[in-house]
Parts: C-alpha cells; structure tokens; sequence
C-alpha cells in the first residue's frame, strides 16, 4: 500500500502529514545515528564518544515532544477519520516507541562512558553483534514506515527472535563470567542492563512494525500471540 | 437479497424499513440505482455523499415525496411493517403520518407555538383540548423545548430562534408519533450549541422511532449515528457501522470521500 499522502482536496493538509511523516522519520534517523555510534564506542571504548551520544539524547526528545504537538494539532484541527487517522495514530505510537528505544541506546552508552566493560571480549564482541542485528532491524523498520511495506513488516517482526537467542546466550555468559569476577558485581550490573536494552531495542522494533500493519490493514496484531 | 454493502455489520433483525432494488429516475436520468438495504428498527442511520448524490431523494422514497414530482419514476420496492409503500392501494396521508420529515430550513408554521404543534392532530381531526394539550407538552418536552417555550405557548412560532424552531419542527413531526423521522440536513442552518441539542435530541429519540439523518457534516454522521450509507451518483457505495466507517471503510471511494481526498 502507498501511503497517499497527496490526495487530500486542501493541500495544507496534504502537506501537514507529509511533514509530520518526514518529522518521524528524521527523528528514526537520529536514533538510528546515535545507536550506530554506540556500536562503535563499544567496539574501541571509546568513552569520549559516549558522552556525546548521552548528551545527544536531548536531541531525539526534543523531537518527540514536537511531533507529539504537531500531532494534537492535528486531531484538533483536522479531525482525521479512516486511514488519516489511522495514520497519525500510528506516529503517535511510533514515536513513543522511538523515544525509548532513544533511551534505551543512552543506558548503553552510559554504561561505556563510565569504565570498560568487565566483560570477557567473547561478551563484547557478542553485544556488538547484537548491536548491529538490532541496528539492522531498526533500519528495515524505519523504512518500512516510510513505505507503509506490509510484508517487510511481517518479516522484519520475526527477525526479533535471533535478537532474543543473542540475548539469552550472552546472559548465560555473563553470569559464567559473574561468578568468577564477583567483585565487579555493580559494573556487572550495568552490562546487564545494556544487554536488557539491546533486547528491548528489539521489542520497541516490533512495535514500530505492529503499528505499521495495523495501518494498512486496520488489524491489530498486538498481542496476539497471547491470545493463540 | 441484499448485497455484501447491505450486511456489513448492520444488524439484520428487527427491521424498520426494507429496500429492495429500488430505482428512481428523472425522466431518463437515474437519480437512485438499484439501492437494497435494511434499516434497523430504534437506530440512527446515517445518509452521507457528495451533492447530487441522491440522498434527499433515497429518504424521499421512504415517504413518497418523491410522488409530488411528476417525472420522478421509481421502481423496486420499499417496505415498512411488511408493506411494500409502492405497492397498490396505499395511503399516502396515512404513511406520512407513520414517516416524519424535517428539513434543513426551520419551517414552522406562522401561527402560534400552540398550534403548530398540533396542526397535524387538528387534520386527523383531533379537538379534545385536554387530549392536544398533553400530546403539545410531551411533543415539546421530547423536543427538549419545553422549558423555553411553556410560557409563550401562544405566541407565534416565528418569534423563537433558529435553533427552538428546529426543535418545535420537530415536536410538530413527533406529536403525530412517527415510527420514522426522517431529518434532512437538520443542523446545517443551526449554531455549534443548537447544533449538538439537536444531536442529543435525535440521540434521545431513537428510544421512540427510527431515525435517518442526512447530513453534509461527516464528524455529525460519526457522532449520532449506528450506520451510516454512503451514496454516489445514485449508487450505494456502502452501508456499514458507523464505527467501521470511520476507522476502517471498506471501499476506496468511501475513503476518498470521508478524508475529503479527490474521488
């Protein structure tokens, strides 16, 4: 489906929603940034760079809070119905979602500004595996928002579940590694936590790729493997 | 007999108004074609579409005021209570008795509040004061105008705002005690305030008949009504739940036209 965003008869309308999709969309840029540089400060340890990314945080809620406004303006003002509704629903939620995933991305490189990781470079290595897989969905996800692409979605959902074996695999590792280095146990913490982000990173991708199919289908596919 | 657009949702028992096929044409040019749907009984439905689209005449069919004009030619059939209203021998006073009209303009009659409201019992022949009176006291109150007008019963009607004729119109409909009302456009001359009394109104009376609303005004459709029928050009597009409509219409045309995008 193509997100016909031009067809409204008042072309202000037209051009309010182009904005705030672009808006989104930039907004999923910035994180998608800030998650790469991570990547890379975990791999050279590069504390430096982590304080930027931390700082840089600001930037992604500051987006948010603007897209959220644009988007109440627009409930207010245009009163949108079927797929224009669907449609800023879907940003409202995306957004969220992008937000956490933006702070999910700081947690981790909070966790690199302070030491270098007590962790073996099995783990390291590991968690900048994760990285990339995640950064890798997060990407696909973003452009299939862009596309409204149904079936990428669908396929970008299930790719989550090598993010949740990564996940549990490095858990097992960390914990091996814990109780050999006791000592460390609140820098070990930490890389729980980060390991944990990188996990939700991957849940918050899911999302992004639920709100997608409902609006070009109007289905809601959340929680569904709940109810089977 | 009905189409998928006849059943999407729309409860299917306990029905006050049954069209099968019906067509109507202005000498040679169609106006309504081949529309089948069924009205729930104690609902508001909703009559969206374009101008031209045939709406003031599909709900003309309901009352056959569409007889008054001579080159109107209708086909198909249109039941109330079992009877086909096309059928033969049917009594034209009679079903506009059972089906009420209001229009878009205010159009009381310039004689007192009184009299407008039981012009239609004077008619059936009705001048038992005490009988009038009561029926003029719950038609006012089930108008939700009561209050306003119980100490100027005898002034004339063209006194009251726009908003309190739209109510007396409609008290005037509701003392004969429609199964149907039928209300064309009934706010669209009306301010914000006036407009949603109208609303709460038209939400109130669903208890008593079955309402249709035919409006230009879509968040209007949204809000009041159950299901709404989408018409263009004479053709049904599609009769949904109000709800599924606005969410999620099933036909692009619907969704061209409820997002105000170019058909």
């Amino acid at each position: 489906m193509n997100v016909n965003l031009s067809a409204h008869i008042s072309g202000k309308f037209n051009e309010e929603l182009e904005n705030l999709r672009n808006a989104l969309l930039s907004m999923g840029g910035q994180v998608e940034l800030q998650l790469s540089k991570t990547l890379i400060a975990l791999r050279t340890d590069d504390q430096r760079l982590a304080e930027t990314i931390v700082h840089d945080d600001n930037k992604v809620n500051e987006l948010e809070m603007r897209i959220d406004e644009e988007c109440m303006r627009i409930i207010a003002k245009r009163h949108p119905i079927a797929s224009d509704l669907r449609l800023v629903l879907t940003i409202v939620k995306i957004n969220a979602d992008m937000e956490r995933i933006g702070d999910e991305v700081e947690r981790i490189a909070k966790m690199i500004t302070m030491y270098s990781l007590p962790a073996s470079e099995k783990i390291k290595s590991g968690m900048v595996e994760t990285g990339h897989l995640i950064l890798e969905i997060l990407q696909k996800s973003l452009n299939a928002f862009a596309r409204m692409d149904v079936t990428a979605a669908r396929q970008i959902h299930g790719e989550d579940k090598k993010v949740d074996a990564n996940y549990k695999e490095l858990l097992l590792q960390v914990m091996q590694e814990m109780q050999q280095r006791a000592e460390l146990d609140s820098r070990w913490l930490d890389v729980l936590w980060a390991l944990r982000a990188m996990e939700r990173i991957g849940d918050r991708c899911q999302n992004i790729c639920e709100y997608i199919i409902y609006f070009v289908e109007g289905v809601n596919v959340r929680h569904a493997r709940d109810n089977n | 007999m009905f189409t998928d657009k006849g059943l999407n949702g729309v409860a299917t028992d306990n029905i006050a108004i049954k069209v099968e096929d019906l067509s109507l044409r202005f000498g040679d040019k169609f106006a309504l074609r081949d529309i089948s749907l069924a009205i729930p009984a104690n609902s508001i439905t909703a009559v969206i579409g374009p101008s031209g689209c045939g709406k003031s005449t599909l709900i003309g069919c309901f009352n056959r005021l569409n007889d008054l004009n001579p080159e109107a030619k209708v086909s198909g059939k249109v039941y109330i209570n079992d009877r086909n209203i096309y059928g033969l021998r049917q009594n034209i006073p009679a079903l506009r008795t059972q089906v009420g009209m209001v229009f878009q303009q205010p159009n009381p009659f310039p004689i007192s509040v009184y009299e407008n409201v039981v012009y239609g019992l004077r008619i059936k022949g009705i001048t038992d004061r005490r009988i009038l009176d009561d029926i003029v006291e719950s038609s006012l109150m089930q108008a939700a105008l009561w209050d306003e007008v119980k100490d100027i019963l005898f002034q004339s009607a063209l006194k009251l705002s726009g908003g309190q004729q739209q109510r007396l119109v409609i008290a005037r409909a509701l003392a004969l005690q429609p199964e149907i009302l039928m209300l064309d456009e009934p706010t669209s001359a009306l301010d914000p305030i006036s407009t949603l009394m109208i609303e709460e109104l038209i939400y109130k009376l669903k208890e008593k008949c079955t309402i249709i609303v035919v409006t230009h005004n879509l968040q209007q459709a949204a809000r009041v009504s159950e299901q709404t029928v989408f018409l263009n050009k004479g053709d049904l597009i599609e009769y949904s739940l109000t709800d599924r409509m606005f969410t999620m219409p099933l036909h692009k045309q619907t969704e061209a036209f409820i997002t105000g995008r170019f058909g």
